[in-house]
C-alpha cells in the first residue's frame, strides 16, 4: 500500500482531485489560506468569486446541470455564513454539494477568536450532515465520506469545517500520512435503493383500477437519473404527467401525455387534473405547499401511491395508500416490469381523458396581447427566447415572477435544462447558478432569466464570468418593482403597495454589466425583442445583460391564493367566464 | 395529525448514536427544528465505547411517532432506533430531592419514603435530602407527596429504560 508524508492541506486538495472534482468555486482569506496554496499545484479549475453566497450557488448550478457534486470552499466566519443560504438552498432542493469551510485553529475554538464562528452549529439543521475535522489524518476519510453522503440516497449539501492548525505546513499537527487505502466509517448511514416488491405490486393494483390518475413528479426523478424510466411508464400506462417546478424537464412539455407543471402557479389542467384524480402516485416528490395549496382540500378523491428514496417524506404531509421506500427510478422499473407483465388493466379512461382535453383547450397558458403604447409583456420576452435559443438550452432563474413565467412559457423538451431555487425561493440565485452550468456545460447556451430585484442581490457575479471567462446570457425582465411581493399587494393588500417600487432609473443595468465587462442592451419596445436576442446569441466571447423594461401591473396567472384550496385556482381574467 | 390516546401520548425512543462530539447537540437541534417536544432525554455512554444510548421520551401531540422515529433516522450520526412501547419497558428515573423536615414531622416523610422505596441520604437541622429511584409515576407521586413538606431543591435525571425481557430478541 503506498503511502506519502504530506500535510493536512495537500491531502484536502489531493483528496478532491481523488473524488474526481474538477472545478471548484470560492474565494480564499486567512483560515483556509493553507488550502488555497496547493490549489495552484492542482488539477482543479478554481473560480474566484466576488462574494461566498456566488460560490454556493455556482456549486448548486454546476451540480444540478450535470447531477456530479458542486464544489465550494471559502474561510470562515463570515465566509461561512455567506455560504449559508446556498446550503439551505440545496438542503431544500436536494442538491449534491460539498462545502468546505475554513475554521480558526482547533485549540482556538470557542474563544471568539478573530472570523470564527460556530459554523458546524449553525449549519447543523441546513446540511445533509456537517463534519468538524480535529485532526489532519481524519482529512482524506472526512472527505471521501462527504462526498458519498452528498451523493447517495436523497443527495443534498454537505459542509466539512477544517481548523487552520490541521492544514498548515507550519503547524506540526498538519502532519499526516496519505494512503490510498482509505475507508468511509458511517455506521448510521444506509441509504436504501432496493425496493419492496410487495409495494409495486399494490401500486400496480391501485394503477389498474384507478379512473382518474395522475403522475406527480417532482424533483427526485431528476437527482435519480429516472427520465427514461418515467417516459417508459406513462406511455405503457397511458396517465397523464404533471412536473413541479423542481421536475421541469423530466417529461418532454412537447409530449401528449404532460399535462405541464402543477402548484401555485401551475397551469388549470395540472392544477384540475390533480385535484380531480382518483390517484396520485407521487414519485420522487414531496407534496409540498406550493403544490397542495391548503392540505385538507387537495386532491380530495386521491388514493396515493408515493415513492420516495427518503422514508421521512413519506406519510410526512399526506397520508399514503401504497408508501414504496427506494430509488424511484428502481421502483419505476419495476413497475413497468410488473404492468408489463401482469397487464395494465382494462379501465376505460376515456371519459377522464376528454375532460383533460376540454381543460387543456378552454384553460391554456395565456396572457393578454400588448397593445400600443403598452409595455413590454414579460410572458412575450420568455416566449421569444425560448423561440430563438437551442433545444437543450440551460436556463437558470431567480425567484419571483420571472420564475414563474419562464417556468411556464419555456417548453422543457430535456432533463437538466432547468435551475432553479425552488425550496428556499432564493433571490439572486439565477446568475451564479448560471455561471456554475455554463462551467460545466462550456458548449451549451445557458441563459438566466432574471428580475431586477434578484440582479441586484448577485448581479456582481457578472465579473467573476467577465474575468473567468464564462459567456452567460441575462435576461433581466425589469419592471422596477419587487414583482410577486407587489402582485399579492395588489390582489390580497388592497393594491396597498408597501416597499415594492425599486426605481426606474437606477441603476443603470446597461451601464453597470458594461462595466463589469459584459456586452449589454436595454430594450423597450417589442419589435426589437427578437433582434436583441439575436445578436445576444451571437456573443459568444463575453456575458450579455439584456434589460427588458416590461410591465409592471403584469401578474403570474393561473394563481392558487395562499391559504386557498386549490378548487379556487385563478384564472386570467379573460377566461373566468369559461366552464370549469 | 392524529391525536394518540392519552396513555400513549409519551413515546419512549431508545437511541443508539455514534459516540462523537455533537451527537447530542444534533438530536436535540432536530426536535427543536421539527418542533417536536421532548418530555424527557437522558444520556450516557454504552457498553462499547464507539457508541452512545439517547433515551428520549417524546411527547406525541406534537408529532406523529413515525415521523420522529424517520427524521432522527436521518442523522447520520444515529445508528439504531428502538421504539420502547409503554408495557413493554422498564423504566426507572432517579430524583434527588431536598425537603423542608423539621423534627417532629421526619416520622411522615419517611414513612411516604419507605412505602415508596426510597433512601434517606442526609439529615440537617431542619432539611433531609432524599434520593428514589423508580418509575416515573411513582417518582412523580412522591414528588406530590413531598411538596406541602416544602421542596428546597429538587433534581430528576430523567427516565432510562429497557425493553422488557419477554421482548428482548435471543
Amino acid at each position: 500500500m503506498a503511502t506519502e508524508q504530506m500535510d493536512g492541506g495537500r491531502a484536502l486538495i489531493r483528496a478532491l482531485e481523488e473524488e474526481g472534482v474538477e472545478v471548484m468555486f470560492g474565494l480564499p482569506g486567512g483560515a483556509i489560506l493553507p488550502v488555497y496554496d496547493p490549489i495552484i499545484d492542482s488539477s482543479i479549475r478554481h473560480i474566484l468569486v466576488r462574494h461566498e453566497q456566488g460560490a454556493g450557488h455556482m456549486a448548486e448550478g454546476y451540480a444540478q446541470a450535470t447531477g456530479r457534486p458542486g464544489v465550494a470552499m471559502v474561510t470562515s466566519g463570515p465566509a461561512a455564513t455567506n455560504i449559508v443560504t446556498p446550503l439551505c438552498d440545496a438542503y431544500l432542493d436536494s442538491i449534491p454539494m460539498v462545502v468546505i469551510t475554513g475554521q480558526v485553529p482547533y485549540p482556538a475554538i470557542g474563544t471568539d477568536a478573530f472570523q470564527e464562528c460556530d459554523t458546524t452549529g449553525i449549519t447543523q439543521s441546513i446540511t445533509k450532515h456537517n463534519f468538524l475535522v480535529t485532526e489532519a489524518q481524519d482529512i482524506p476519510r472526512t472527505i471521501k465520506e462527504a462526498f458519498h453522503i452528498a451523493t447517495t440516497g436523497r443527495p443534498g449539501p454537505v459542509l466539512v469545517d477544517v481548523p487552520k492548525d490541521i492544514v498548515d505546513p507550519g503547524n506540526p499537527r498538519s502532519a499526516m500520512t496519505w494512503t490510498d487505502d482509505v475507508q468511509i466509517d458511517l455506521p448510521g448511514y444506509h441509504p436504501q435503493v432496493e425496493v419492496d416488491p410487495e409495494g409495486i405490486r399494490a401500486a400496480a393494483d391501485l394503477l389498474r383500477g384507478a379512473e382518474r390518475p395522475v403522475l406527480y413528479v417532482g424533483g427526485g426523478i431528476l437527482k435519480a437519473r429516472a427520465v427514461e424510466a418515467l417516459r417508459e411508464l406513462a406511455e405503457l400506462t397511458g396517465i397523464g404527467v404533471v412536473t413541479t417546478l423542481m421536475a421541469r424537464g423530466a417529461f418532454p412539455d412537447s409530449h401528449e401525455l404532460c399535462l405541464g407543471m402543477p402548484g401555485m402557479h401551475g397551469n388549470f389542467t395540472a392544477v384540475t387534473a390533480m385535484q380531480e384524480s382518483d390517484l396520485l402516485v407521487a414519485l420522487g416528490a414531496r407534496f409540498d405547499d406550493r403544490v397542495t395549496g391548503k392540505l385538507d382540500g387537495f386532491a380530495p378523491d386521491a388514493k396515493v401511491i408515493h415513492v420516495d428514496i427518503d422514508p421521512a417524506e413519506l406519510g410526512k404531509v399526506r397520508r399514503p395508500d401504497v408508501a414504496i421506500r427506494g430509488d424511484v427510478r428502481v421502483a419505476i422499473e419495476a413497475l413497468v416490469a410488473e404492468l408489463s407483465a401482469n397487464g395494465t388493466g382494462d379501465v376505460d379512461r376515456g371519459a377522464w381523458r376528454s375532460r383533460i382535453s376540454g381543460w387543456q383547450e378552454r384553460f391554456p397558458l395565456a396572457y393578454e396581447p400588448w397593445a400600443p403604447g403598452e409595455a413590454l409583456k414579460p410572458q412575450h420576452v420568455i416566449e421569444c427566447l425560448r423561440d430563438a435559443t437551442p433545444d437543450d438550452t440551460i436556463v437558470s432563474s431567480g425567484v419571483g415572477q420571472h420564475q414563474m413565467w419562464a417556468s411556464q412559457y419555456w417548453k422543457f423538451d430535456h432533463p437538466y435544462t432547468w435551475i432553479n431555487s425552488g425550496g428556499l425561493g432564493t433571490m439572486g440565485f439565477s446568475i451564479p447558478a448560471a455561471i456554475g452550468a455554463k462551467v460545466a456545460h462550456p458548449d451549451r447556451m445557458v441563459w438566466a432569466v432574471d428580475g431586477d430585484g434578484c440582479f441586484q442581490m448577485t448581479g456582481q457575479e457578472l465579473v467573476t464570468a467577465t474575468v473567468e471567462n464564462i459567456p452567460i446570457k441575462v435576461a433581466l425582465l425589469n419592471n422596477s418593482y419587487l414583482g410577486m411581493v407587489r402582485q399579492w399587494q395588489e390582489m390580497f393588500y388592497d393594491e396597498r403597495y408597501s416597499e415594492v417600487f425599486l426605481s426606474k432609473d437606477v441603476p443603470d443595468y446597461r451601464m453597470w454589466a458594461e462595466s463589469m465587462g459584459c456586452e449589454a442592451m436595454r430594450v423597450d419596445d417589442p419589435d426589437e425583442v427578437e433582434g436583441a436576442i439575436a445578436k445576444a446569441n451571437e456573443v459568444d466571447d463575453r456575458p450579455v445583460v439584456i434589460d427588458f423594461r416590461v410591465a409592471a401591473e403584469e401578474k403570474v396567472y393561473p394563481m392558487v391564493p395562499s391559504g386557498a384550496s386549490n378548487s379556487e385556482l385563478v384564472v386570467p381574467p379573460f377566461q373566468q367566464d369559461q366552464p370549469r | 395529525m392524529n391525536v394518540p390516546a392519552p396513555e400513549y401520548r409519551y413515546h419512549t425512543l431508545v437511541v443508539k448514536v455514534e459516540n462523537r462530539s455533537g451527537v447530542l447537540a444534533r438530536v436535540a437541534s432536530l426536535f427543536a427544528r421539527r418542533a417536536f417536544n421532548i418530555e424527557s432525554l437522558a444520556v450516557a455512554p454504552t457498553d462499547d465505547e464507539r457508541f452512545s444510548r439517547i433515551t428520549v421520551v417524546v411527547d406525541l401531540e406534537s408529532a406523529p411517532l413515525d415521523q420522529v422515529i424517520k427524521q432522527l433516522d436521518k442523522l447520520v450520526n444515529v445508528v439504531e432506533i428502538r421504539e420502547l412501547h409503554p408495557g413493554h419497558a422498564v423504566e426507572r428515573e432517579l430524583m434527588l430531592v431536598t425537603v423542608t423536615a423539621e423534627p417532629d414531622r421526619r416520622d411522615e416523610i419517611v414513612e411516604h419514603l419507605d412505602r415508596a422505596g426510597g433512601k434517606v441520604l442526609s439529615v440537617g437541622t431542619d432539611h433531609m435530602m432524599l434520593s428514589l429511584v423508580g418509575p416515573p409515576g411513582r417518582v412523580d407521586d412522591f414528588e406530590d407527596l413531598m411538596r406541602p413538606f416544602g421542596i428546597v431543591e429538587l433534581q430528576r435525571t430523567g427516565r432510562v429504560a429497557l425493553a422488557s425481557l419477554d421482548d428482548v430478541a435471543d
